[in-house]
């Protein structure tokens, strides 16, 4: 019997590994867009700042629009996400819908960009002014100084809350069952209609191993940056 | 011909003009010593040489060549022909002090990375910190960090190198270890100009010393004048307060 279960809930276990490696695989990158977005100067009216149109002068326009979206994709709760991208297209176009696993990853990877993004822009506005200026006048360009002196340290200091964050994806994924994916807490509750619940709380061990695995990484993570301080 | 021509620099923030019109001139191997009260613009005017600020109008000069400011690129060159050490030193946290040293040079392609090396270490042992090269600066004291910080400004070779205050973040027993680097660097020949409130420094190090009060150059000469009979009651109020401090 604890064969038979342990062997039903690798299966779910293993939908819930897919989700979470294709979601940070995604999102990790996708928030650094995401963040460079929220952080835009752009300012096409800055030159309207005397005449009557003037309190267009400040907006920024990229900016404006990334804080917005963020705004709705933090705002909202990720289930409803899910259904929207999944349900859709198809009851709102007519467009064929996309496997479930596509709509999962789809919306796990827009709804974690948008909470890295916000980790990202506190770490890199944390960076003081004098490491950027320190490299522009050793004649740095700007990626230089991003990718060479800024962004390890961003790394370094953002640890913390995105191991978190993290830790908070793993458990989240048990929200894909909504549209249909057979992920772990799913295949323990088949259980309970044969009179079982002890196989819930095993699945229980599973995230419990697997979040304890990733905190051990995390700390292996931060000893291998405590060579410096900054 | 001077190394370094400015002409009519202007700068300002908003509604505060910082600098109203700086003009100066400044000979190869000269020292120049920029003193005077915080806010009047001598650390803008630093900025503004090392492009970290761009002028609102004015000139500047090296070595008979006008550097203007056009594209990012040509500011990036302009910075080439300035060194900056900064207040607060700024190196790299994640770099040992060799590599905060080797980091420009690689990157500008100055050399082989044998060659990058061999310079830097040269630069270490010039500063006095030639065993630190593998510590981080976190693990050095402020006086080492400043040190450090100089070597990587001198590692690209710039015509004039500026240094900002260099000695304010700094423990008094520390001042002494970077006052004596700079004094040996003008020894070497080199072009500098020296934002200090050391006024002894000022007085012992430079050819030239600049009063600056309210973004304009109240009075430049060579430091006896200055210091001994200064022809401006702004200067002469301020060297009275500076030597009350002691």
């Amino acid at each position: 019997m604890f064969t038979q279960v342990t062997l039903e809930l690798l299966g779910g276990f293993w939908e819930t590994i897919k989700i979470f490696l294709l979601t940070l695989a995604f999102s990790i990158p996708l928030g650094l867009v995401v963040c460079f977005g929220s952080m835009n100067k752009w300012s096409p009216f800055r030159r309207l700042e005397a005449g009557p149109l003037h309190f267009l002068s400040g907006w920024k326009p990229i900016r404006w629009l990334t804080r917005t979206f963020v705004w709705i994709i933090r705002g909202t709760p990720l289930m409803l996400q899910l259904i929207i991208i999944f349900y859709g297209p198809g009851l709102m176009f007519g467009l064929p819908s996309m496997p479930r696993m596509t709509a999962t990853i789809v919306a796990f990877s827009i709804n974690y960009a948008c909470y890295f993004s916000e980790i990202y822009r506190g770490g890199i506005e944390s960076i003081s002014r004098g490491q950027y200026e320190a490299g522009q006048v050793l004649g740095m360009t700007k990626s230089q100084i991003f990718f060479r002196v800024v962004l390890l340290q961003v790394v370094k200091r953002i640890m913390a809350p995105m191991s978190n964050e993290i830790i908070t994806l793993v458990k989240d994924t048990s929200l894909a069952r909504i549209i249909g994916i057979y992920e772990i807490i799913w295949s323990g509750e088949q259980f309970i209609k044969k009179g079982l619940i002890w196989p819930l709380f095993y699945t229980g061990a599973f995230y419990l191993i697997f979040s304890g695995a990733l905190t051990i990484l995390f700390g292996k993570l931060e000893k291998k940056l405590s060579y410096f301080r900054g | 011909m001077a190394i370094l021509q400015v002409n009519n620099l202007r700068k300002g923030f908003g509604d505060t003009d910082v600098l109203k019109g700086i003009s100066f001139s400044l000979e190869q191997g000269q020292v120049l010593a920029i003193i005077g009260s915080s806010g009047g613009g001598k650390s803008t005017l630093l900025r503004c040489l090392n492009f970290l600020e761009t002028p609102d109008e004015g000139e500047i000069w090296v070595a008979g060549k006008q550097l203007l400011s056009a594209s990012e690129e040509e500011i990036r060159q302009n910075r080439l022909h300035f060194g900056l050490v900064f207040q607060n030193f700024n190196l790299f946290p994640q770099y040992s002090v060799l590599e905060n040293i080797t980091l420009a040079p690689t990157l500008l392609k100055q050399g082989t990375a044998e060659q990058i090396r061999e310079k830097a270490m040269g630069l270490l042992e010039k500063v006095g910190l030639k065993e630190k090269a593998e510590s981080y600066p976190h693990q050095l004291s402020g006086g080492q960090q400043q040190r450090v910080a100089i070597a990587r400004a001198l590692a690209l070779n710039p015509q004039i190198l500026c240094f900002d205050e260099p000695t304010s973040a700094l423990d008094p027993e520390l001042t002494g270890e970077v006052l004596r680097v700079i004094r040996g660097l003008k020894n070497g020949g080199n072009t500098m100009i020296v934002v200090t409130h050391e006024m002894e420094f000022a007085r012992s190090v430079a050819d030239v010393v600049m009063f600056m009060a309210d973004g304009v150059i109240e009075e430049m000469d060579a430091p006896e004048q200055v210091f001994g009979d200064p022809r401006s009651e702004k200067t002469r109020a301020f060297i009275r307060g500076a030597q009350e401090k002691f």
